[in-house]
């Protein structure tokens, strides 16, 4: 069934990324993790449908964000990220997965390791933990080109100077900031060792990203000792298709 | 949606919908069938497939003009030219203002809703499981009783077959003429006498998927080792992966390591999380409350 969403506000998460806040009145909830299948029509009946990640927690104003990143090539993300204005309607599918979820009775540690717009879902995590009172200890490893790409940064930021037990680590991989202690490059295994939760505690891992970095994020969190059922993965990017 | 397939990826709920936009709607297809007629060597395929994207770059104007014209000055409120509204109201897509898309020439090929691409993305619920050729083995069973049993070996010892086929996944994409290179589940089923109708098909990490017996038989199924003339590489589900290519791609269970036959249909993993039971991308069933 598709739902229609009104745009109620547009927010540029960097010059390549808008976050859009759609209100959604027949919006039956949804899980931190989940996403949505967002179909454009054009005035000929042609419609192309992408899939986005919420990055909303779940609420009562039955509101719904998405944050896209623009493809040069894509026929979706320069409309969601350049013509879409306020009052604009949008169609929707979903929420949809079960699998790539957090839920505010998990009580275990949380790793979160995201790259690039592989955020999206994890902040929804972020957010639905606070939003829902949740106290588990949750850490975010955030691997991302530059600082001028990071996203939600100001939000992280406020969220870590009020709530001792969240932690977020971010890993420069094409420039970092003056006298960062990590020279700019890709995660490694002394980073998931150093920054990641000990496996001895379980903690339940969610990686979100291009394929190429699920792929090691997720070996490297193995080979920290962490059970593979307890690392879930969402990928996308070059190799995949999520956002 | 139980309606033959749409060539441009659009709304097939809109063509079962009682009002006057059904016949618009009609007329519409009748249109992108001319216009699917008329475009042939202007295109070349020049995908680039990055995340969410259809990666074309190919318009065909001439025609779309002649199909928008109908449409400029009601965008994103109305096909009806009484000014009724349809969109939104009455559950029609709504257009979208300032959208025209791409259409590619291939979309005949693609089942609704589909987009075309050339690289091969990668779909996992988890970290990549290494399987160790000398540890491998393919099983199959009755939930009870090990009816076949191959080492990695006596398993490429059978018979194989090279197969092109094109590749359909539930987030979206497909791929047009794959070629790879596995064993034929008729040639792993040959002699076995069954009464069951169901399969769960298993994964090295416990990956399951349910697929019916008789859409892995009739040289329909195969399970793959090669592809593109390389060894299967692990992230797309090396050593070897179940290719079921007529249903969507999870229903092809990477790094396959047996199939269970069952008496009843029993949900797999995505299965029980939201997606389809069966998964048939021409019907466009990806999500469980899909008909």
């Amino acid at each position: 069934m598709w739902r229609v969403g009104k745009v109620v506000a547009l927010h540029d998460e960097t010059a390549m990324a808008r976050t859009i806040t759609l209100e959604v009145p027949d919006w039956p909830g949804h899980l931190a993790g989940q996403h949505v299948d967002v179909r454009l029509t054009a005035s000929d009946g042609y419609s192309a449908v992408r899939s986005y990640s919420i990055a909303s927690a779940p609420n009562s104003e039955r509101r719904v964000e998405l944050s896209v990143e623009r493809l040069s090539n894509g026929e979706v993300s320069p409309y969601l990220t350049r013509e879409l204005v306020v009052d604009d309607r949008l169609e929707l599918r979903g929420p949809i997965g079960g699998w790539f979820v957090w839920r505010p009775q998990q009580t275990e540690p949380i790793q979160l390791v995201a790259g690039g717009s592989g955020i999206v879902p994890l902040m929804a995590m972020i957010r639905s933990r606070a939003s829902a009172g949740n106290t588990a200890p949750f850490r975010l490893l955030y691997s991302v080109r530059e600082p001028g790409a990071v996203w939600y940064g100001a939000e992280l930021q406020s969220l870590l100077d009020r709530d001792q037990s969240v932690s977020v680590t971010y890993a420069y991989t094409r420039a970092a900031p003056k006298n960062w202690p990590r020279p700019p490059s890709r995660i490694d295994a002394a980073l998931i060792a150093n920054t990641t939760w000990p496996s001895n505690l379980v903690p339940t891992c969610y990686v979100c990203g291009p394929t190429s970095f699920v792929e090691s994020a997720a070996g490297l969190l193995t080979a920290c000792g962490n059970s593979p059922d307890k690392i879930r993965t969402e990928r996308f990017g070059p190799t995949g298709d999520r956002r | 949606m139980l309606l033959p397939p749409c060539t441009l990826g659009a709304n097939v709920e809109n063509a079962a919908f009682g009002c006057r936009c059904a016949s618009l709607n009609a007329r519409h297809r009748r249109l992108r069938l001319a216009r699917r007629r008329s475009r042939v060597a202007t295109t070349s395929p020049c995908c680039n497939a990055v995340s969410g994207s259809l990666n074309r770059h190919h318009e065909f104007s001439p025609t779309q003009q002649l199909i928008s014209r109908g449409g400029t000055g009601l965008e994103g409120k109305s096909y009806f030219s009484s000014g009724i509204p349809c969109a939104g109201e009455v559950g029609m897509a709504i257009t979208s203002r300032g959208f025209s898309g791409r259409r590619s020439a291939e979309a005949g090929k693609l089942p609704p809703g589909q987009y075309l691409t050339a690289t091969f993305p990668v779909l996992s619920a988890g970290p990549t499981p290494n399987v160790p050729l000398d540890r491998w083995e393919f099983v199959i069973d009755d939930g009870t009783n090990v009816l076949r049993r191959w080492d990695w070996k006596s398993f490429r010892d059978l018979p194989s077959e090279t197969f092109t086929t094109d590749i359909h996944c539930v987030t979206r994409w497909s791929k047009l003429g794959t070629t790879w290179e596995g064993v034929s589940l008729d040639t792993l089923f040959a002699d076995l006498k069954t009464d069951a109708s169901y399969t769960l098909v298993r994964s090295y990490g416990d990956y399951t998927t349910n697929v019916p017996l008789n859409d892995l038989t009739n040289h329909q199924a195969w399970i793959a080792f090669r592809f593109e003339g390389e060894d299967l590489a692990p992230e797309h589900g090396g050593p070897a992966r179940l290719l079921v290519p007529h249903l969507y791609l999870w229903k092809s269970a990477k790094w396959v390591r047996g199939i269970t036959l069952m008496q009843r249909d029993k949900p797999g993993f995505w299965e029980s999380l939201g997606y389809h039971i069966y998964g048939d991308p021409w019907r466009e069933q990806r999500y469980s409350d899909d008909k």
